[in-house]
């Protein structure tokens, strides 16, 4: 059977996604996205030649507001989720 | 007759009265969610001591007479709404320990109005889901039924409302995440127009679907949310500038010179018979009360899910991107940057989330964008047509909500797209952008509820909340059983 998808395609994408996935998770999400992917080519049976892609329903654009400084969130509030904090900066690991 | 039992509009007759202070009436829901929300599971998050400090100064407001239009009502709020110092999970460990630094505006608007904030409503994971089965924590039940779900994805703020848990609450709707739970709970439930409600403070799961809306036990009920929580907000920039009419106003007028449209589309192969007949029933109760019922066609209907299913992912894609471990929500370490991304979003996100991930990224992905997600994109615009069209023949359209009546847990376990079918009447209203409510029309033979929606054009709510009133007027359904 032609299959919409691969194992290899849904590699590539996960780590595209930076998601890992176990070798059941990816036989089971191929299967599943498959099965999807191939219900979606349902949209090719409308002709869409001229049609111009809705993004937004209502056509806004450069909604602008003046740039006055304002109050936010203090930094040690911000930091207050942070799974890895010190005094003022979130930690990360060591990327050099 | 216990305080809980009382719908907003009741509890503030009382509250105005003084035969029930806010304290009484809050203590009797946090009692109610104390002896039935185990077996119901829709809370994610019970306050009980900011709820009854909230009554308390709610009771204070009202007796120094500055009491807002909600003033001593509890609520609750779907677990994906910021609601400050309280956990904001979204039904995912992703964010199982993440507190909200503030308010959502729509949670500022009703803390303004005077609401007391019981806790957090249970939810699919990040909104993805229509059985709320894909929350970390558990699913909610159906308060109605023993065994069967309560919808998703606001599955929580739908049974608390149905079990008397609150009075009223707050949910989303990206695909019919507000109107298809109010209709396997039996209560109303509103998704109002793109843009009529802010979004700051939802968390973001596909931007240009995205709705805040209300559940309530009557139209009334949800006309009152709909009026503190609607308007502009410079917080957000997609929110639209449009006055907002006195909702509550409108709703007696009868419908004579309204017109009803009934499109052919949404009563096809696959609508449970005993829906069906609930919603049929419900075109004549419009007809009753003077509406025009006129056969309607929405042409594309039938490509709603496949289109849905592109950008709905497309956009969740981009904004799950977020949650990699760095400055708030879950983290995994790994030995290197990339190891602990890695780590983290396959660890914290659950099955749904990733999948809808995996096909959004794919979607979007060099070599595919133009097949999926532009075309998708052009098929929305034939969507939004069909609606335009339909509205130049009608006032509303009146349908069913899902195709059947809530269904028993785990039964669409395995099989995503068979869920995600289910949810063919409901995604095209996002998809345009116009308002929807769920209304109750009847339970099947076996006791489960059965909603009837009306969708309008954008910002025609006020028709709507009007047509649900008369729908209910005219129906008189005894009050829901509860099956705890």
């Amino acid at each position: 059977m032609n299959m919409k998808i691969s194992q290899e395609d849904v590699q590539h994408v996960a780590n595209l996604a930076r998601l890992r996935l176990s070798d059941v998770e990816l036989a089971t999400m191929t299967g599943q996205l498959d099965t999807i992917l191939s219900y979606v080519d349902k949209l090719d049976e409308i002709d869409t030649t001229g049609v111009s892609p809705t993004t937004h329903v209502f056509p806004l654009s450069n909604v602008f507001r003046e740039d006055i400084v304002r109050p936010s969130l203090k930094q040690q509030e911000a930091l207050k989720n942070g799974p890895e904090t010190d005094e003022e900066s979130f930690l990360v690991p060591k990327i050099i | 007759m216990q305080p809980y039992e009382l719908g907003i509009e009741e509890s503030l007759r009382a509250l105005e009265k003084g035969t029930l202070s806010s304290v009484e009436l809050t203590r009797s829901c946090l009692e109610r969610i104390e002896k039935v929300d185990g077996d119901i599971g829709a809370f994610i998050t019970v306050d009980s001591e900011g709820a009854l400090m909230a009554a308390e100064a709610a009771d204070r407001n009202r007796a120094a007479g500055s009491a807002g239009s909600l003033c001593g009502v509890p609520v609750a709020v779907k677990d994906l709404l910021n609601v400050k110092n309280l956990k904001n999970t979204c039904g995912s460990k992703m964010l199982e320990n993440f507190i909200s630094p503030y308010d959502a505006t729509s949670v500022t608007k009703l803390k303004q109005a005077g609401a007391v904030i019981l806790g957090k409503a249970s939810m699919d994971e990040f909104a993805m889901g229509s059985a709320s089965e894909t929350c970390a924590f558990g699913a909610p039940r159906n308060p109605v039924k023993k065994g069967y779900v309560a919808g998703g994805s606001s599955g929580g703020s739908a049974a608390a409302v149905a079990a008397l848990e609150c009075a009223a609450s707050l949910g989303s709707d990206t695909g019919g995440s507000i109107r298809q739970p109010a209709s396997l709970c039996g209560v109303v439930g509103m998704k109002p127009t793109y843009g009529r409600v802010s979004r700051y403070g939802l968390t973001a799961f596909a931007s240009s679907l995205d709705q805040v809306g209300p559940f309530a036990r009557n139209v009334a009920d949800c006309a009152r949310m709909m009026q503190v929580i609607s308007g502009w907000d410079e917080m957000d920039s997609t929110s639209v500038q449009q006055p907002v009419p006195d909702f509550s106003a409108a709703l007696t007028e009868g419908l004579s010179g309204m017109t009803a449209g009934v499109p052919k589309e949404y009563f096809t192969a696959g609508l449970d018979p005993e829906v069906e007949k609930i919603v049929r029933n419900g075109i004549e109760a419009l007809k009753a009360r003077g509406a025009n019922i006129v056969e309607v066609s929405l042409p594309h209907t039938e490509y709603c899910v496949a289109a849905y299913y592109i950008i709905a992912p497309s956009e969740a894609s981009s904004n799950l991107a977020r949650y990699d471990g760095v400055v708030y929500g879950f983290r995994k370490e790994g030995e290197n940057l990339l190891e602990m991304y890695k780590n983290t979003r396959s660890e914290g996100f659950g099955a749904e989330v990733k999948r809808r991930i995996l096909i959004g990224t794919y979607a979007l992905s060099s070599g595919y964008y133009d097949a999926y997600y532009k075309k998708a994109s052009q098929v929305r615009t034939l969507i939004l047509n069909d609606f335009k069209s339909a509205f130049t023949k009608c006032d509303v359209l009146v349908s069913p909500v899902c195709p059947t009546p809530a269904w028993k847990l785990g039964e669409y376990k395995d099989d995503p797209l068979a869920a995600y079918l289910s949810d063919i009447l409901t995604l095209s209203t996002n998809l345009a952008g116009v308002p929807g409510i769920s209304v109750p029309g009847g339970v099947t033979s076996s006791g489960l509820p059965v909603g009837v929606q009306l969708q309008g054009t954008h910002f025609a709510e006020e028709t709507l909340l009007r047509a649900g009133w008369n729908l209910e007027q005219e129906l008189q359904l005894p009050a829901g059983k509860i099956d705890i």
